[in-house]
C-alpha cells in the first residue's frame, strides 16, 4: 500500500493508523466482515508476466523494487528514522510509528551519558549506492535465456541485487554504510506462485545455477551473504511477490497461505477475516512466513499461540529433488521423524519454502498491558520463573535489566502536559524514596494480556499477585504499552547509533531455569572485560533482557553496543567480542540460537551443539536433497 | 604453561616495592581510638551483604545439602529429619559468625601484643591498594602462607586498617575448642574445620557448600591456608587441594564471572612458635590448643621477635589462568546442584593452581639475613659450632657472599639498608640468641641451660638437635630460593655428566623424590630445570650450552655450596633407606619406623658417622615414607589406626642407589597423586 500510494496523504494517514492498530494491538473488538474464503490460482501461471499487480499488490507492504520504500543501508522504511534536530534534540521522523514525530528529549543525554557519544563527532554513510562499485554480475546465459521463456520476472540491476546480498548484521549494514560491496548475487527474480519456483529451480538445477531464497531480508546471522568461494552465477529467489493468503477454512481454523507474505500483511488481512496468526516476532513488519519456517522463528505471544513449529499445519518446499510436503492436514502425526522439522530451520540449504497452512485464531477479545517494577533482576527473574512454574504466563510478558530500563526511561517522547509530567514525578517518588527501590539496580517487566475480557482482568490479578511476592510493584499500563511500541522502533535507533560512532546488536539464546542469573551476569561482564581488552575506549553498553519463559527455562536477549572513535578496525573489535560472549553463552549452558538461526555466523559451533553424528545427519539429508548444492548459500553446516 | 611464566613475570614486576610499617603511624595513637576507627571498606559489586545467619540458611536449604541429605538417610537408614540434625550441627560447629564488634575488639587486643612484640610490621601498600579495588569486582581468595597462629590474626588486622572488607577464615577445629577464645575467633570471622574428614560424607558436603556459599555470595573474602597446616619447618608444605576445588567449583560452573587468588607472603624475622615447633619435630608432641595453654605461653610475648612483612601479592584471575585448561560446558548436561566429584580436568587444574600459589608465596616471601646465616652456620661442622665456635668475621663473610648469591637468584631480601653490615649481622644474632650467641669474636650455638645439672650424652643430644633443627627451620625459609639450582648442582655431582638431557633426567628424579620436601609445580619440570641452568649461568657458575652444561672457574664455590646447602637431605634420606633394607621384616609400623630411625640416626650421630641432625626430625622421616609410597617402593596396607606399611627393599635400595649415583638413573613412574 505505501507503495502503491503516490504520496497521498489522507492514505498514507490511513495506512499508519492502520498500522499502529496492528502494532499497537487489536483494543477494539474486531468488526464483523464477512470472512472471504478464497482461492486464487497463480495468474503468472502460463500468461504473460504479472508486471505490476492490480490484484496482488492491493495492500501489500513489500514492493518488488525494495528500494522505493525501504533504505538500502540501513533499518526499515526510507522515511522513518532517528535524528538530532538543529536544536540537539533527538526526533523520529516519518508518520508510520506512534513515536513518529515525537521529540525525544532522553536520548540525547543517555547516549551521551551511556556511551561517551557526541554530538559534534558524526560519521556520515554514504548516501547512494555507487552502482560502480557492484561487481558485474556473472550470468548463466542458458539459464537466463530459459527463465525469460517462462516470463518470470527478474532483473540484474545493481540496486537490485545489492539488496539481497545481506541482512540485518551489524558487519553488513557497516560496510554498506562505507559503500563496500562485496560478493552480491547476480540476479533476481520474483516468482508469483509455487509453480514459478518449481520451474526455476528446475532450471538451476538443469544450468547448475547457485539459488538463495530470500524473503524479509531481516536476517542476523550473515545467512543471506553470498559465500565468496561461490564461482557459479548465484541467483537471489525473492519470495516477496508471493504473498497471497490463498484460504482459509474456519471449520479448521487453518489458513493456506504463499510463504512470501511479510507478518504485517498476514495478520492485517487475517484481521479482516477477523482472525489473527498471533505469530508477531519483532521483525514481523518485514520478515517473511517462508523466512520463520526457514529459521524456526518465535513470536512475542508465544505463550498463546505458541512458536512457528507449533503453528504449522503443512508445508510445501520446493527442492531439487522435486516438492516435499505431507499428504494430510492431521493436527499430529506418527509416521517416522516429523519430515516438517527438516524443513524448519534449514535456512533455505534445502529448498524454497513455497506455501504454509497455518493455524489462525479467532482475534482476542481484549487484550490489556501492563508492567511491573522490581527492587532487583534477581528478584524479577524469580518472578518470571515461578510465573512459568504456573504456568500462567500472559500473551507476553518481558524483564528488562536496570540499564534496559534506563534506555527505555531515554526514549520517552516529551510529554505534553503538565499533569502526566507531574505524575511521572510522583510514581518515581513513591517506588525510590517510598519504596525504597535503588533507581541502579530496580528493572521492569512488560506483560501483554489477551483473551476475554474477564479472564483478562482475572489472569492480571494472578501475575500480579504472583509479583507483589516478589516485591514488584505495578507501574501502569502506558508503561507496558511503550516497551511494546519500542520494539519495533529500536533497530531503527542502531542507525542512529552509527552515525554517531556507536556500533551495537542484540543476539539471544535460551537457558535453562536455573541458570539464567548467571549467564546474565557472566555474558554482561564478558563483554565489558573484552571491550576493555580490545582497546574500546569508552565503557560499554551490556544489557540483557529474559522475552520469553517456558516449562524449563527462558529467553535471554542481549543487548551490546559501544563507541567506537578510537578503534582502527571497529568491525573486527565488535565480532571478537560478539564471538567471546557467544562462548561465554555456551559455557554457561545456554543455546547457540533460540530463533536467530545459526546461518554463516555461527557456524562454526554447530558441531559441540548437535554433536557429530548430529552434523552427519544433516549432512545426509543436505547430500540427498541437493547432491549439487544448488540451494548454496553454505548456512547451517 | 608458557601461562604460569607469564603470570609468575607479572608478579616478579612488583619487585623492590615500597613496605610501609604499620606500627610505626598508629604506636602512639590510642589503641582504643584505633578499636573504634570509622570501618567502612567498599561494598562488593555483585550481591548486598550477607549475615552470618543468611549464610547458614542458604546452605542448610540449598538443593545440593538437601541431596546430599537424602542419599545419607537411605544409605544409614536414619530418618531424614535425623540427618538434617546432624547437617544442623556440624553446621553448628563450623560456622563463622563475623561480627564487628568483635574485629574491633581482636583489633585492640592485637594491637597491644603486636607493639610489644613486634619492631615493625612492614606491609606493601600498592598491594593493599590493588586488593582493595578487587574486592569490590569478584569473590577473593585470600591465600597467605601459614608459618605462625600470628597468621590467623595479622591479614585480618591489616584489611581492618586499611578499610577492606575482614575475611571470613577456615581453620582447624582444634582453636574452636578453646574457652572464650574460640568463640572471639569466630565472631572474627574463623570457621572451623574438622581435621581427619575421611569419608564423612555428610560433613564433606555441608563443607564444601559452606565454602562454595561463601564464594557465590562474595560478600566478604575467603582466608585459607592453602598449605593446610602451619608449617612446622618453616618450609612451604606442598598444598591441600579439597579447598582449592571447592572455591574454583563456583567459577567452573558460571555461578561467579570469576575467583581472583590473591597470595599472600608473611615473613618473620623470628618466629614465636620457634622451639616448640622443634620440640614437636623431635617427637615432643605439641601441647593442646587450650586458653589456659595461651595464658602459660605468655611468657613469649615478654620477647621482641623482630619484624613481620606481609606482602600482599597481586591478584590472580582464576578465569584467565584457567583459559583453554577447563572445558566449562561439561556442566551443561546435569544439575549444578547434583553432587559430583570434581574430574580429572578440573582435578588438575585445581592441583596446578594450588603449587602456582604456593610458589607465588615463596616468590613472595622476603628472605632475613637471619636466613642466609643458617645456611652459612649449618654447613659448619656441629663440633665447631658446639665446642670451639665459629669466628665471626668468617660468619660475616660468607653471609655476605651468599647474599650476593641470593640476590643473583632474585631472592627478595630484607637486608637492612644504610646500615653497616657488622652491625646487621649483631644485631640479627643478638634477636636469635635462642640460638647462637656470641662470645670472643667468636659463634657458638645455644643450648637452652637453664637447670644447672649434668646431662647425659642423649638429653646432650637433645639439646643440640632443638637447637640446630631451630636454625635449620630457619635455613628453610630461604630454601625456595635456591631449591632449583641446587637441585641442578647435586644432578651435576650425582650423574657426573655435561649432557642436559642425563642431567635434566636426574634433576626430574630428584624434583619427584624430594617433591614432599620442596614444592614445584606439576608437570613443570622442564621449565624449572632451565630456570635453574639460567640462575647458574647468571652467577657466572656455570656455562649453559645448547646440549650441554659445564661448570666454570668459577663454578665449584657455589656448585659445593649448593650442594652441601641439600646435604642433609641425601644423607637423612639414606639413612632412613639403609633402615628400611636392613630391617627384617618386610612389614612395619609407622610409630616403630618413626622411633626405629630415630633410635639408629641418634646412634650414627654419637659414633660421627651421620652428620645431620635432621634426620631426627618427624617431618622429614614421614616425607620419606610419603616419597616412598609415591615410588612405589613402599605400600600402605591398612588404614587403621597404626598405620601399617610394607617395604619393597630392592625398590628402597634401588632408590638409594640411584640417589648416590652408583647406578644409572631409570625413569621413575610415580604413582598418581593421592594427596586430594
Amino acid at each position: 500500500m505505501a507503495s502503491n500510494s503516490s504520496g497521498d496523504e489522507s492514505t498514507r494517514h490511513q495506512t499508519a493508523r492502520h498500522r499502529l492498530s496492528v502494532i499497537a494491538g487489536h483494543l477494539q473488538r474486531p468488526t464483523d466482515r464477512n470472512a472471504a474464503l478464497l482461492a486464487v490460482d497463480c495468474k503468472a501461471q502460463g500468461s504473460k508476466p504479472n508486471v505490476n499487480t492490480s490484484d496482488r499488490g492491493e495492500g501489500r507492504t513489500v514492493p518488488r523494487r525494495r528500494q522505493e520504500i525501504m533504505k538500502w543501508n540501513g533499518w526499515g522504511y526510507s522515511d522513518s528514522r532517528f535524528l538530532f534536530n538543529k536544536k540537539g534534540q533527538a526526533e523520529f521522523t516519518g508518520n508510520r510509528y506512534r513515536l513518529s514525530g515525537m521529540i525525544i528529549p532522553g536520548l540525547k543525554d543517555w547516549m551521551e551519558g551511556t556511551f561517551g557519544a557526541n554530538l559534534q563527532h558524526k560519521t556520515q554513510a554514504t548516501p547512494v549506492l555507487n552502482t560502480s562499485a557492484v561487481q558485474p554480475p556473472t550470468l548463466n546465459e542458458a539459464f537466463v535465456e530459459e527463465l525469460k521463456s517462462t516470463g518470470i520476472p527478474f532483473s540484474h540491476e545493481a540496486e537490485d541485487r545489492v539488496f539481497r546480498a545481506h541482512g540485518h548484521c551489524l558487519h553488513e549494514i557497516f560496510a554498506l554504510r562505507e559503500g563496500k560491496i562485496g560478493r552480491v548475487p547476480d540476479m533476481v527474480v520474483w516468482p508469483n506462485c509455487h509453480n514459478n519456483v518449481v520451474k526455476i529451480v528446475e532450471l538451476a538445477c538443469k544450468h547448475n545455477v547457485c539459488l538463495i531464497p530470500y524473503g524479509g531480508g531481516t536476517s542476523v546471522s550473515s545467512a543471506l551473504e553470498c559465500p565468496p568461494e561461490e564461482t557459479r552465477s548465484i541467483v537471489s529467489l525473492d519470495t516477496s511477490q508471493m504473498n497471497r493468503i490463498l484460504w482459509i477454512d474456519e471449520k479448521n481454523l487453518t489458513a493456506h497461505v504463499e510463504s512470501g507474505i511479510v507478518g504485517q500483511d498476514l495478520e492485517r488481512l487475517l484481521n479482516e477475516s477477523g482472525y489473527c496468526t498471533g505469530h508477531e516476532p519483532d521483525s514481523m513488519e518485514f520478515s517473511s512466513l517462508g523466512g520463520w519456517v526457514a529459521t524456526r522463528a518465535s513470536g512475542m505471544k508465544k505463550n498463546i499461540y505458541g512458536n512457528i513449529e507449533d503453528l504449522v499445519v503443512h508445508i510445501k518446499m520446493v527442492t531439487p529433488r522435486g516438492v516435499i510436503e505431507k499428504s494430510c492436514q492431521g493436527p499430529r502425526m506418527s509416521t517416522g521423524p516429523d519430515i516438517h522439522h527438516f524443513i524448519l530451520g534449514s535456512e533455505g540449504t534445502l529448498g524454497v519454502v513455497t506455501e504454509v497452512t497455518i493455524k489462525i485464531r479467532p482475534m482476542p477479545e481484549y487484550q490489556k498491558y501492563g508492567s511491573v517494577v522490581f527492587p532487583n533482576f534477581e528478584q524479577g527473574v524469580a518472578c518470571l520463573r515461578e510465573v512459568a512454574r504456573q504456568r500462567c504466563a500472559p500473551a507476553s510478558i518481558r524483564l528488562m535489566d536496570n540499564e534496559q530500563f534506563k534506555f527505555g526511561h531515554a526514549l520517552k517522547p516529551q510529554i505534553s502536559s503538565i499533569f502526566t509530567s507531574f505524575l511521572d514525578g510522583l510514581k518515581k517518588f513513591y517506588i525510590t524514596k517510598f519504596k525504597g527501590f535503588d533507581p541502579n539496580r530496580l528493572c521492569v517487566a512488560t506483560l501483554l494480556f489477551e483473551g476475554p475480557r474477564e479472564k483478562v482482568l482475572q489472569h492480571e490479578k494472578q501475575v500480579y499477585d504472583i509479583a507483589a511476592k516478589f516485591g514488584g510493584l505495578a507501574a501502569g499500563e502506558d508503561n507496558g504499552q511503550r516497551g511494546y511500541m519500542l520494539t519495533f522502533v529500536i533497530a531503527y535507533l542502531r542507525d542512529l547509533g552509527m552515525d554517531y560512532y556507536v556500533i551495537g546488536e542484540s543476539f539471544e539464546t535460551s537457558v535453562p531455569w536455573d541458570r539464567v542469573l548467571d549467564i546474565c551476569r557472566n555474558v554482561k561482564a564478558r563483554i565489558v572485560r573484552e571491550c576493555k581488552d580490545k582497546g574500546v575506549q569508552f565503557p560499554p553498553l551490556s544489557t540483557c533482557r529474559v522475552t520469553q519463559t517456558y516449562d524449563a527455562g527462558a529467553c535471554v536477549y542481549f543487548y551490546f553496543a559501544f563507541n567506537y572513535r578510537g578503534l582502527s578496525d571497529p568491525v573486527h573489535v565488535y565480532e571478537q567480542v560478539e564471538h567471546a560472549a557467544r562462548e561465554e553463552i555456551l559455557a554457561n549452558g545456554g543455546s547457540l540460537s533460540h530463533h536467530h538461526g545459526v546461518g554463516k555466523l555461527r557456524k562454526e559451533w554447530m558441531r559441540e551443539t548437535v554433536s557429530n553424528v548430529g552434523v552427519g545427519m544433516l549432512k545426509s539429508v543436505k547430500d540427498y536433497v541437493d547432491p549439487n548444492n544448488i540451494f548454496g548459500n553454505r548456512n547451517l553446516l | 604453561m608458557a601461562n604460569t611464566y607469564r603470570v609468575l613475570d607479572k608478579v616478579r614486576l612488583q619487585d623492590e616495592e615500597e613496605f610501609v610499617d604499620i606500627l610505626e603511624d598508629k604506636r602512639y595513637c590510642s589503641d582504643l581510638r584505633f578499636a573504634f576507627r570509622t570501618f567502612s571498606p567498599p561494598p562488593y559489586k555483585g550481591a548486598p551483604a550477607c549475615s552470618s545467619d543468611e549464610l547458614n540458611q542458604a546452605v542448610l536449604e540449598s538443593q545440593y545439602l538437601r541431596y546430599v541429605i537424602k542419599e545419607v538417610a537411605l544409605e544409614t537408614g536414619s530418618s531424614v529429619e535425623e540427618v538434617r540434625d546432624e547437617a544442623c550441627g556440624i553446621m553448628w560447629e563450623m560456622s563463622q559468625n563475623l561480627q564487628l564488634r568483635f574485629i574491633r575488639l581482636l583489633g585492640f587486643a592485637v594491637r597491644k601484643v603486636f607493639k610489644r612484640i613486634f619492631s615493625a610490621i612492614y606491609v606493601n601498600m600498592e598491594g593493599l591498594q590493588v586488593l582493595q579495588q578487587a574486592t569490590q569486582e569478584c569473590p577473593v581468595i585470600l591465600m597467605p602462607n601459614h608459618r605462625s597462629y600470628i597468621d590467623f590474626l595479622v591479614v585480618s588486622y591489616i584489611l581492618f586498617n586499611y578499610d577492606i572488607p575482614v575475611p571470613v577464615i577456615a581453620a582447624g577445629i582444634p582453636l574452636a575448642g578453646m574457652k572464650i577464645v574460640g568463640e572471639i575467633l569466630r565472631r572474627s570471622g574463623a570457621f572451623f574445620i574438622r581435621r581427619a574428614i575421611g569419608s564423612d560424607k555428610l560433613y564433606w558436603a555441608v563443607l564444601s557448600e559452606y565454602v562454595r556459599t561463601i564464594v557465590r555470595k562474595g560478600f566478604a573474602p575467603l582466608e585459607f591456608f592453602v598449605e593446610g597446616l602451619r608449617s612446622r619447618t618453616l618450609k612451604s608444605l606442598p598444598p591441600k587441594l579439597g579447598m582449592m576445588n571447592m572455591i574454583l567449583e563456583p567459577f567452573f560452573k558460571g555461578e561467579v564471572y570469576d575467583v581472583t587468588l590473591l597470595p599472600i607472603s608473611i615473613s618473620y624475622d623470628r618466629v614465636l612458635e620457634e622451639s616448640l615447633l622443634a620440640h614437636e619435630l623431635l617427637g615432643v608432641p605439641k601441647p593442646r590448643e587450650s586458653t589456659a595453654g595461651l595464658l602459660k605461653a605468655s611468657r613469649v610475648l615478654q620477647e621482641n621477635y623482630g619484624c613481620m612483612h606481609v606482602n600482599f601479592g597481586r591478584p590472580l584471575s582464576v578465569r584467565r589462568l584457567c583459559e583453554g585448561k577447563i572445558n566449562r560446558c561439561q556442566y551443561n548436561l546435569t544439575p549444578r546442584d547434583l553432587p559430583q566429584k570434581p574430574n580429572a580436568e578440573a582435578q588438575a587444574c585445581g592441583s596446578w593452581l594450588a603449587h602456582m600459589i604456593v610458589r607465588l608465596q615463596e616468590e613472595g616471601a622476603l628472605t632475613s639475613p637471619w636466613s642466609l646465616m643458617a645456611c652459612v652456620l649449618l654447613q659448619v661442622p656441629t663440633a665447631v659450632l658446639t665446642e670451639e665456635g665459629l669466628l665471626f668475621h668468617q660468619l660475616t663473610e660468607q653471609t655476605l657472599w651468599l647474599r650476593k648469591l641470593a640476590l643473583d637468584f632474585r631472592a627478595h631480601l630484607n637486608w637492612p639498608e644504610k646500615v653497616p653490615d657488622s652491625d646487621v649481622m649483631s644485631s640479627t644474632m643478638a634477636l636469635h640468641r635462642s640460638v647462637v650467641y656470641r662470645k670472643a669474636g667468636r659463634v657458638y650455638l645455644t643450648r637452652n641451660d637453664e637447670l644447672e645439672r649434668k646431662h647425659s650424652i642423649e638429653e646432650d643430644m637433645m639439646r643440640t638437635a632443638a637447637a640446630l633443627l631451630m636454625l635449620a627451620s630457619y635455613r628453610n625459609q630461604c630454601l625456595h630460593v635456591f631449591v632449583r639450582p641446587a637441585l641442578l648442582a647435586l644432578a651435576m655431582s650425582i650423574t657426573k655428566s655435561t649432557k642436559k638431557d642425563e642431567l635434566l633426567t636426574c634433576f626430574c628424579f630428584l624434583q619427584e623424590l624430594f617433591s614432599n620436601e620442596f614444592v614445584f609445580i606439576p608437570g613443570q619440570s622442564s621449565q624449572d630445570f632451565e630456570e635453574a641452568c639460567s640462575l647458574l649461568h647468571k652467577c657466572k657458575a656455570v656455562h649453559v650450552g645448547q646440549w650441554e652444561v659445564t661448570d666454570s672457574d668459577t663454578g665449584p664455590e657455589v656448585l659445593s655450596f649448593l650442594q652441601e646447602l641439600l646435604k642433609p637431605f641425601i644423607e637423612s634420606y639414606q639413612l632412613m633407606f639403609r633402615f628400611l633394607c636392613e630391617e627384617r621384616d618386610c612389614v612395619f609400623r609407622e610409630k616403630d619406623f618413626l622411633s626405629g630411625v630415630r633410635t639408629l640416626a641418634t646412634k650414627l650421630i654419637v659414633s660421627g658417622e651421620l652428620h645431620t641432625y635432621e634426620a631426627l626430625s618427624s617431618d622429614m622421616q614421614k616425607n620419606v615414607l610419603s616419597s616412598l609410597r609415591r615410588l612405589g617402593a613402599v605400600t600402605k596396607i591398612t588404614i587403621s589406626e597404626n598405620n601399617e606399611y610394607k617395604v619393597n627393599k630392592s625398590a628402597v635400595r634401588r632408590t638409594g642407589d640411584m640417589l648416590a649415583g652408583r647406578i644409572p638413573l631409570q625413569i621413575v613412574q610415580a604413582a598418581p597423586d593421592a594427596r586430594l
